[in-house]
């Protein structure tokens, strides 16, 4: 095809992922929203809970409300009223504690947005991603010879943090605080993808379906870009179709697919501390009285917590996992690839970064701690702490604001490494093995560094790998995921990844 | 405490400062005129390419140099009092010192071409380059206009490369019939050929400048070849090589030829004073003498001069020789010695892959056998080895059949030893070589990391 044709199809593909985003973001503001008894009675299912909401949402039923807006503040109203008498009057067991707002405003949308699920998926999520595709696939041959292309990452306000980087942060934050802290604003895009939940699980989808979905759609189809820039490189070849395929399979698939079975259901690559709730005492409850798999399940977790990570990081370092099988790894190695080079690279930035992972491996240690001795000893308080605090203290502070809102959120001002070098205990852990007890290094190609920058220029962990090889130091940092850029961008072949013995692993060449 | 005075920000006389401090407690003053911190000059063309912004070219954080009290100074040296030991500011500032390091560089070369300084027409060495040639060519971008690269080394394809990644049409004038051809033989020299001409870039192989015409703004407009041709360019690069930078010295008591003369330890002829990297024009014992401008080789002066001048004086001596370039998207290694046409006495076994686009030359001598050198296109060495195989004066059997422990590529590479040595074995059939080991993912990786690097 000619050039000229392609960079239409690649415009094309623009204007339909605008058009997509577009509809995406609008159809947040197209339902309506109205309350039946019918939709209590099917989204509520503790009797109790439902005779008192029936009662103290009254006011609500039949009633229909314009937007999510309003409805959502109504039924916080009523709500609240409810609890409150409650507790003035001093009859505790009237409390509602869980959160019905979710449920009930998934339930109640009406009007246009219910009407047109189906065409609204296809126009919001299909054409979006169908228009990024297009707009990659085509620089399968744009992009000339196969080789390092790089050319105007510095111009683009996409990837060099200013406006439409700001734009791209704002968004990514937003959707994430909506995600984690107020799922019922979001229930029109739940919806959108209900039908495809109802299809894998046969179960409607809540938003971490919605958000599963998302990621692994943003996952497969970045890796696919992936392939377009990288396509001179095997290594990168196959660790992004590595990413590609645990995403979708293992975080994704299977666990919807095991749901559909009513078989226990985990994805089976996530390891604690990364996967912080593993040791919570329901979790442990809930595997273990699920059955032989349910058992396999518990006994893999922590085969891989306490014997998979040191034994394969001795061998392949911390990349075996960072950047070929973590799901965290893998969103950033294709979503935020754009974004690598953002990360910060003064030796300031890496004092705080030594200090804050690793108060997050201190601080997951003793939500671990906590965890335990309440699951063994069925005490709630260990020195004088309740053990719930901490771990919703932990789910808050790590789980939500900083791997989600962070960690992601900041992609196109800080890199697409922000969760996993700052934050991640999992990192951490494997860091820690990584630089002391490993054959992984990058190994510099004596003297042959001119000192250039690509490669601390586009690591994404904003490690200055140039620092090491100007002075033909071997690279054995705690942070290094593998991901082997650095080595991809060397001008000069002077870096190169590998699986050596530990001897002159640390070597520096003698002066 | 002894005053060292630099005049050159560059790797030559970056690496003095930073060798000096290590050695000792001196107090070192290095000037530019250029720029205020040290920056990477190879990496300039990243610059353009919006691969890099010019922060990122920097090899070291802005505290490094007070940390490790390297005063900078950011100016222009006018004049050197040889005498009174002082150079001058162009801001009329006096500087004393006791030892004097010359490490000014080179310039762009321009051999009196009709309409060489007109608007648009600029050479590529320094930062200020990179500016102008932003300037020059913004106008030019997604084919708005076109340029013409003069002069085939590594900067003219550098240049041509640069224009590529903005979609400027450029035409590329190698004044010899081999791209490269006086230090590339012809293999290699048509490899890279058939690779710049693979991306679009119109490649005129013995073509010449013979001037460049003006539009009524005096910017560039086309320009005229010695066969008369007539091409289109409103930006004209001329990158037919650089020179030593002696204007500083030219008329004073320092000898210069063509560089800044200086002996084995870059000494010039008067006391205190040195010179090394691009500027320096080495002695050698049988009388002739050269000029090395390379990254490396000012490097490697600069760490001899240091030890000199911290009391250990210490003879230039640039070891194994090697060097590496990149040509578009295809890399260049070379270890040893590599002439571009056969010596008497030595063989060439050359291999190329099916593709064209890789290719492996070993140059050995005929009747011992021994490896001299090796040129690699597309295909990464391991500079650890090949220094120890050629200082061991390795046979060519013997190398070849341990090739994998010098590949460096990226794990998952496709590995070439095993059809290089089937084509050594065709064309050698008295001496059959069997590859001993590849490099695995799971080797062993038996690689001695011999320091046998100057560094």
């Amino acid at each position: 095809m000619s050039q000229s044709l392609l960079k239409s199809v690649r415009s094309f593909g623009l204007i339909l992922f605008l058009i997509g985003l577009f509809t995406f973001s609008l159809s947040l503001f197209l339902g309506t929203y109205s309350l039946t008894e019918d939709i209590l009675t099917g989204s509520v299912t503790s009797s109790s809970d439902r005779e008192k909401l029936s009662l103290a949402l009254k006011p609500m039923l039949d009633k229909t409300y314009s937007n999510q807006f309003e409805f959502v503040r109504e039924y916080h109203a009523l709500f609240n009223d409810l609890n409150e008498t409650a507790k003035r009057e001093g009859k505790w067991g009237e409390v509602i504690y869980a959160d019905y707002s979710f449920i009930l405003t998934k339930n109640s949308t009406q009007g246009f947005l219910r009407e047109n699920q189906a065409s609204l998926f296809f126009f919001a999520i299909i054409i979006t991603l169908l228009g990024a595709l297009l707009y990659i696939l085509p620089n399968f041959s744009l992009l000339g010879i196969a080789g390092i292309k790089n050319n105007g990452v510095w111009s683009n306000p996409a990837s060099n943090c200013s406006w439409l980087g700001f734009l791209s942060a704002a968004y990514l934050i937003g959707f994430y605080m909506f995600l984690y802290f107020y799922p019922e604003y979001i229930t029109g895009w739940v919806l959108l993808v209900e039908p495809v939940s109802l299809f894998l699980s046969g179960k409607p989808a809540d938003q971490w379906f919605l958000y599963g979905f998302l990621y692994t759609a943003s996952a497969l189809v970045m890796g696919v870009r992936m392939f377009t820039k990288y396509r001179h490189s095997n290594y990168q070849l196959l660790r992004t179709a590595s990413v590609m395929f645990f995403q979708s399979a293992f975080a994704f698939l299977i666990p919807e697919i095991l749901k559909s079975l009513n078989l226990p259901s985990r994805d089976l690559k996530n390891i604690f501390p990364l996967d912080y709730s593993f040791f919570y005492d329901y979790n442990l409850n809930y595997l273990s009285s699920s059955g032989t798999l349910g058992l396999f399940m518990l006994f893999w977790g922590v085969v891989l917590f306490v014997l998979g990570v040191p034994i394969m990081t001795y061998f392949f370092g911390k990349r075996w996992y960072c950047s070929w099988v973590c799901g965290c790894g893998g969103l950033a190695e294709t979503l935020g690839d754009p974004y690598r080079q953002l990360s910060d690279k003064s030796l300031k930035a890496w004092k705080v970064e030594r200090i804050l992972i690793h108060s997050v491996l201190v601080f997951s240690a003793v939500l671990l701690t906590f965890s335990l001795y309440s699951y063994f000893t069925h005490e709630s308080s260990l020195l004088g702490v309740e053990t719930w605090r901490v771990r919703q203290a932990y789910g808050f502070l790590i789980g939500a604001v900083f791997s989600g809102v962070v960690g992601t959120g900041f992609y196109p001002v800080m890199g697409s490494r922000v969760w996993c070098r700052f934050g991640c205990p999992l990192a951490a852990y494997l860091g820690i093995i990584q630089r002391f007890k490993s054959r992984f290094r990058i190994t510099t190609n004596g003297g042959q560094c001119i000192s250039c920058g690509n490669c601390s220029t586009y690591c994404e962990m904003g490690i200055d790998v140039r620092a090491y090889a100007q002075r033909g130091e071997n690279i054995v940092r705690s942070s290094c995921v593998g991901c082997g850029v650095c080595a991809a961008v060397c001008p000069r072949g002077v870096l190169s990844l590998e699986n050596g013995p530990e001897e002159f692993r640390l070597q520096e060449l003698i002066k | 405490m002894k005053k060292i005075v630099i005049i050159g920000n560059g790797i030559t006389g970056i690496t003095a400062a930073r060798e000096i401090r290590k050695r000792s407690e001196y107090d070192i003053t290095v000037i530019s005129g250029e720029s205020h911190h040290h920056f990477s000059r190879p990496a300039l063309m990243y610059i353009y390419m919006g691969h890099m912004r010019a922060e990122h070219t920097k090899p070291y954080e802005d505290w490094f140099w007070d940390k490790n009290r390297i005063s900078l100074r950011y100016g222009t040296v006018t004049k050197i009092d040889f005498t009174t030991k002082a150079v001058l500011l162009e801001s009329g500032e006096s500087i004393a010192y006791d030892k004097l390091i010359l490490a000014t560089g080179s310039k762009s070369n321009k051999f009196g071409w009709k309409g060489q300084d007109l608007k648009g027409v600029q050479g590529l060495y320094s930062l200020q380059d990179v500016e102008m040639m932003e300037e020059n060519t913004k106008h030019l971008a997604n084919g708005r206009g076109s340029a013409v690269v003069v002069g085939g080394g590594l900067i003219g394809i550098e240049v041509a490369e640069m224009l590529h990644s903005r979609h400027i049409p450029v035409t590329f004038l190698v004044r010899e019939n081999i791209y490269w051809g006086n230090i590339l033989p012809e293999e290699e020299g048509k490899l890279v050929e058939r690779h710049i001409r693979a991306q679009g870039i119109d490649l005129r192989l013995s073509s010449e400048l013979q001037e460049i015409t003006s539009d009524s703004n005096g910017r560039a407009r086309s320009v005229i070849t010695k066969n008369g041709e007539e091409l289109n360019a409103q930006f004209v690069a001329l990158t037919a090589g650089v020179s030593p930078n002696t204007d500083l010295v030219k008329g004073t008591d320092v000898e210069v030829k063509r560089g800044i003369l200086v002996n084995e330890f870059l000494e010039t002829n008067l006391p205190d004073v040195y010179a090394a990297g691009d500027c320096a024009e080495l002695k050698i014992s049988d009388g002739t003498s050269k000029v090395e401008q390379l990254w490396y080789t000012g490097r490697m002066q600069a760490e001899a001069l240091a030890k000199t001048i911290c009391g250990n004086r210490t003879k230039y001596q640039r070891g194994i020789w090697f060097n590496s370039a990149k040509f578009f998207d295809i890399e260049y290694q070379t270890y040893g010695f590599v002439a571009n046409k056969v010596r008497d006495g030595e063989s060439h076994f050359y291999w190329e892959d099916a593709s064209g686009t890789k290719s492996f030359r070993i140059v050995f001598q005929n009747a011992s056998k021994v490896v001299t050198g090796v040129n690699t296109f597309g295909i990464r060495q391991r500079q650890a080895v090949w220094q120890r195989w050629i200082a061991e004066e390795r046979k060519i059997t013997d190398v070849l059949t341990d090739l994998g422990e010098a590949n460096f590529d990226p794990e998952f590479y496709k590995q070439y030893e095993p059809e290089i040595i089937s084509k050594f074995n065709q064309d050698y059939p008295e001496s059959v070589v069997t590859l001993r080991r590849a490099k695995g993912l799971f080797s062993k990786l038996q690689v001695k990391f011999s320091p046998i690097l100057t560094r």
